[in-house]
């Protein structure tokens, strides 16, 4: 990057140049004009997918908060602000970097609003294991999380992962995290009061990503090497000591606003907190605390260097809150002031280099995408399972499945993360979804991610439903009910009209599913061009979800906790195949529609599991979800910690094809384990919520037996579930 | 009994330590800024774990310099109680004192779980509540757990009963293959010779309520609240064992 000039290569069009033309009336100089490419791109500007994603719903049982940074949700006077976010590209080309700043940049979204930050979670995507390039990207990624999560002392509780061909050249990683705050005192991402002083805070100013977010975010992928110069490097112990400082300078009232400078820096800093105070914001580059020397204008005002905020500071109180970084070993220094003008005005020794309207900039044009149903689906749709061999061996096809590296445990990732930090987390990754307790009002929270990319590839309308509906499912075992959501859509060019049918379709089912759960979307990300040389990814809208659970005694984890108990199912039999882990491992087809979702149904086998949790008559929950029903009661007897129950089914509706039975992954499935006493009760909540209910077995032993009308079908001991579960991951890793 | 939890730049355990003492031992405690040299009132200290300064260079080894080191040593040569917890652990080491040193874990990752130790010595004052060979389960989470000492090292720390604590299996077994980081003779804690500074790398502040899952931690901090108010006279707190 020697020619600034050059519009094309910091990513505008000629349409957009000709427009900044008209806005300033002359040439822009190069500092603006870099201003202008990364506060137009699609990772600031959200230029080709702000127009579908006003219509995701906004409200919800809980007050919304919205409009921010991240999002979030109002319970008991606690704000609870949460947001995913992508940093895939960063990622594939240096991986531990690229994973551990994404961890650090969604903790300073949080942090901003003056939330401490209290759990994250991440959801990954990686190509097949059998490329040793792919098995570098998943250590390289695990790495990075727990490099910087486990520093910075923020737990990291829950996620997903899952391998798939289609991410091969273009892994995701996608960070969520959650804080809290007094509802009354969160921070506002403003410049406010004229005279009042602009302060940069914490670390130093580099060469360091520059052009992160518009070179690398918003292209599609193709060579990676050259790029890696846009990579940012992290520093956890500098965050961990940032987000202390910042927490104890908001605390003396002395800050009008604050944001971090993330992607785009300096200028999206103070280009955003100008105009959405309605000010003016000036500045003078040589007071910014810098790393490296003979830097120019555009590069201080480019750089993602980590770790730094921009804060207003109330006129008068500069040294109160300096000495506050200061003692916090971060730089702390007064770069300009609030104007009235309405004028981003930067100065680099004394002289003018930056003048434009702080609204102008944010004002991206918005474009409406040409869309196109995709070719492809015409013939991945159909499936005709009499073409498809029943296997012969149901053990065996279970033994697979288990051992799949989508479906297998990833203890082996998330025992290198620090998960119980903060002494909160009541459940640990493992189970549905993770447990946070709120000490200050006696109530917890659950959190989950979830998207199922294959169903989405299939069919993304009723994919991104799936994924609501599954999060939410999720919740609902843990004994939470769903309050709010955070959406990372991840997908490819958006300029080519079949990818973006698949982004407008996921918006709309994103849509359709939170609406009728009464769940706002109170923050997001949107991630294009996430295409290599050999295609775009699947389209993967990923949710991260939040729910609420009023009595913190009353919570539930997935696995059979005693010897002899009932075994429910609470749903439909399963009956199709289309999108399933099945297909695909066994079969090694991608192919059919996703499974049929219907809310209502949805609505009541949740409520019902809700209801028994909140009653104290379950023992276990689980979801049941990529593998149908036979992995659900695998996962359920090997996947408590230290202690393994078995179960012998011989009432399960399997219909007349035992694989969709055993293996398809019809939705709206929840499995529970209860005390005999307790089976008739759960009927009843069942009854009254019009969900099917059925006793299918009962807890016990150290096998799982599966039998339908008499005959044995599955007859599998824990022990060897267990080590194929809980290996394969390390397994693959090792290549 | 008044705890002092010490906050180094990137202790990140220091307010789960002050919760502990706040709110489940109901007993006064202050954090204590690592610039501050002045430790009058306190009656324990508590060195939280954490990455004190990024844990760069080497684990605990930047921290050692902490101006309120210089005070910690006086006051635990002065017999008050000092606890060094994971980081904490690594900081006392680095400090000289307690022996030996930490290396990388064996497998060379990062290791966030629940292990079992066996309580190893029962007539410290942060053990006396415990029985003697109980097995406790505790989490750990780490990177440099592995704990090192040259042989005529360890026999002194075996000849004077300052293993305190060693990784186990659910029943109790000591062997290497329930040692999950690689540490010389299977510990996981050990007390100077006087008998007043413990170092610990599993974590007793995260198992100290029933509702995290385990209050395998809590005797320790009831044990050292026990011993003070036995010592000045007071009527020892009841606790949950």
């Amino acid at each position: 990057m020697t020619a600034v000039k050059n519009y094309e290569a910091l990513g505008l069009t000629d349409a957009e140049y000709q427009h900044i033309l008209g806005i300033l009336k002359r040439e822009p100089t190069p500092t603006e004009l870099a201003m202008f490419s990364v506060e137009w791109s699609e990772h600031c500007g959200y230029t080709h997918s702000k127009k579908l994603l006003q219509a995701l719903p906004k409200k919800g049982k809980y007050k919304a908060l919205i409009g921010e940074d991240s999002g979030g949700i109002v319970v008991g006077g606690l704000a609870i602000v949460f947001k995913m976010e992508s940093h895939n590209h960063p990622s594939q080309v240096e991986p531990k970097q690229g994973a551990a700043t994404g961890v650090g940049g969604i903790i300073r979204d949080i942090f901003t609003a003056g939330a401490r930050p209290i759990a994250l979670l991440d959801s990954l995507r990686f190509g097949e294991l059998k490329h040793p390039y792919n098995r570098y990207l998943l250590r390289g990624v695990v790495d990075g999380i727990q490099f910087y999560g486990n520093c910075v002392g923020v737990p990291t509780v829950g996620g997903e992962i899952y391998f798939d061909q289609s991410y091969n050249g273009n892994c995701l990683v996608n960070a969520m995290c959650i804080g809290i705050c007094p509802k009354d005192k969160l921070a506002r991402a403003r410049a406010t009061g004229v005279g009042n002083s602009i302060m940069y805070v914490g670390s130093t100013t580099g060469r360091d990503g520059i052009g992160g977010c518009s070179i690398l975010a918003s292209q599609e992928f193709k060579e990676c090497q050259d790029k890696r110069p846009t990579v940012q490097i992290g520093d956890p112990f500098t965050e961990k000591c940032l987000i202390e400082a910042t927490l104890e300078a908001l605390e003396t009232g002395h800050i009008a606003g604050i944001k971090d400078m993330g992607a785009a820096g300096l200028t999206c800093a103070t280009v955003e907190m100008a105009a959405a105070g309605n000010s003016g914001v000036e500045i003078e580059l040589q007071a910014v605390p810098r790393r490296e020397e003979n830097m120019a204008p555009w590069e201080v005002m480019m750089s993602e260097s980590q770790e730094r905020m921009l804060v207003c500071v109330k006129k008068g109180n500069e040294k109160f809150v300096r000495d506050i970084f200061v003692k916090w070993g971060l730089n702390a220094s007064v770069i300009g002031k609030v104007t009235d003008d309405g004028i981003v005005r930067v100065r680099d020794k004394g002289e003018l280099v930056v003048e434009v309207s702080a609204q102008a900039l944010t004002r991206a044009p918005l474009y409406d995408v040409p869309f196109k149903k995709p070719e492809y689906l015409s013939h991945v749709r159909k499936l005709d399972l009499r073409s498809i061999k029943q296997p012969r061996d149901y053990n065996r096809a279970l033994l697979k499945l288990l051992g799949s590296v989508s479906i297998a445990s990833k203890e082996w990732v998330y025992r290198q993360y620090d998960h119980m930090v903060q002494a909160n987390t009541m459940v640990l990754p493992g189970s549905d979804a993770a447990v946070i307790r709120l000490r200050d009002v006696n109530k917890a929270i659950a959190a989950t991610c979830d998207c199922n990319s294959l169903y989405c590839y299939l069919n993304p309308l009723v994919g991104a439903q799936i994924a609501v509906a599954e999060a939410a499912r999720n919740l609902a075992c843990s004994g939470a009910t769903p309050a709010a959501v955070t959406d990372c859509l991840d997908f490819g060019n958006p300029k080519k009209p079949d990818r973006f049918w698949q982004f407008k379709k996921s918006v709309e089912g994103i849509s359709r599913s939170c609406r009728f759960f009464n769940i706002p979307v109170v923050s997001g990300n949107v991630s294009f061009y996430n295409e290599s040389p050999k295609g775009s990814i699947y389209p993967t809208p990923g949710i991260g979800m939040i729910g609420i659970i009023d009595d913190p005694e009353k919570i539930c984890t997935q696995y059979f906790k005693n010897q002899g108990e009932v075994v429910i199912l609470l749903g439909p039999a399963g009956r199709e195949l289309g999108g399933s882990r099945y297909l695909q491992e066994i079969h090694k087809l991608v192919k059919g529609d996703a499974p049929q979702l219907k809310l209502p149904l949805e609505k009541a086998v949740q409520k019902t599991a809700l209801e028994a949790i909140r009653k104290g008559l379950a023992s276990s929950a689980h979801d049941c979800s990529e593998g149908g029903l036979a992995v659900c009661l695998a996962e359920s007897c090997i996947s408590g910690k230290d202690n393994m129950i078995g179960a012998v089914i011989d009432d399960a509706p399997l219909g007349v094809r035992l694989d969709a039975g055993l293996f398809g992954e019809t939705q709206s499935r929840i499995i529970i384990s209860c005390p005999k006493s307790s089976a008739a009760k759960i009927k009843a909540i069942a009854q009254k919520f019009k969900a099917p209910f059925k006793v299918i077995g009962v807890t016990g032993g150290a096998a799982l037996k599966i039998s339908h009308k008499g005959k044995e079908i599955i007859n599998a001991d824990l022990e060897k579930l267990s080590q194929e579960w809980r290996g394969a991951l390390e397994k693959h890793i090792q290549g | 009994m008044k705890f002092g939890v010490i906050v180094f730049p990137g202790s990140n355990c220091d307010q789960d330590c002050f919760y502990v003492a706040r709110d489940v031992l109901k007993q006064p405690v202050e954090y204590i800024w690592h610039k501050s040299a002045d430790l009058n009132g306190f009656d324990c200290l508590i060195l939280p774990g954490g990455f004190s300064y990024g844990d760069y260079l080497r684990c605990g080894a930047i921290a050692r310099f902490s101006p309120v080191m210089n005070s910690v040593i006086k006051f635990a040569e002065s017999g008050r109680l000092v606890i060094g917890i994971c980081n904490g652990f690594q900081i006392l080491l680095e400090a000289g004192l307690l022996p030996g040193a930490m290396l990388r874990n064996k497998n060379l990752h990062f290791i966030c779980k629940h292990v079992f130790v066996k309580l190893e010595n029962s007539s410290t004052p942060f053990t006396h509540l415990g029985s003697q060979g109980e097995v406790l389960r505790i989490p750990i989470a780490h990177n440099e757990g592995n704990y090192y000492i040259d042989r005529a090292g360890l026999k002194e720390l075996q000849d004077n009963r300052q293993i305190v604590f060693r990784y186990c299996g659910p029943q109790g077994q000591a062997s290497e293959e329930f040692c999950p980081n690689g540490a010389v003779d299977n510990i996981a804690g050990i007390i100077n010779k006087q008998g007043n500074v413990l170092g610990m790398m599993p974590h007793p502040e995260r198992c100290a309520e029933l509702a995290l899952g385990s209050v395998d931690g809590k005797f320790i901090f009831e044990s050292m609240v026990n011993r003070f108010i036995v010592g000045t006279g007071l009527k020892p707190v009841p606790t949950d064992r």
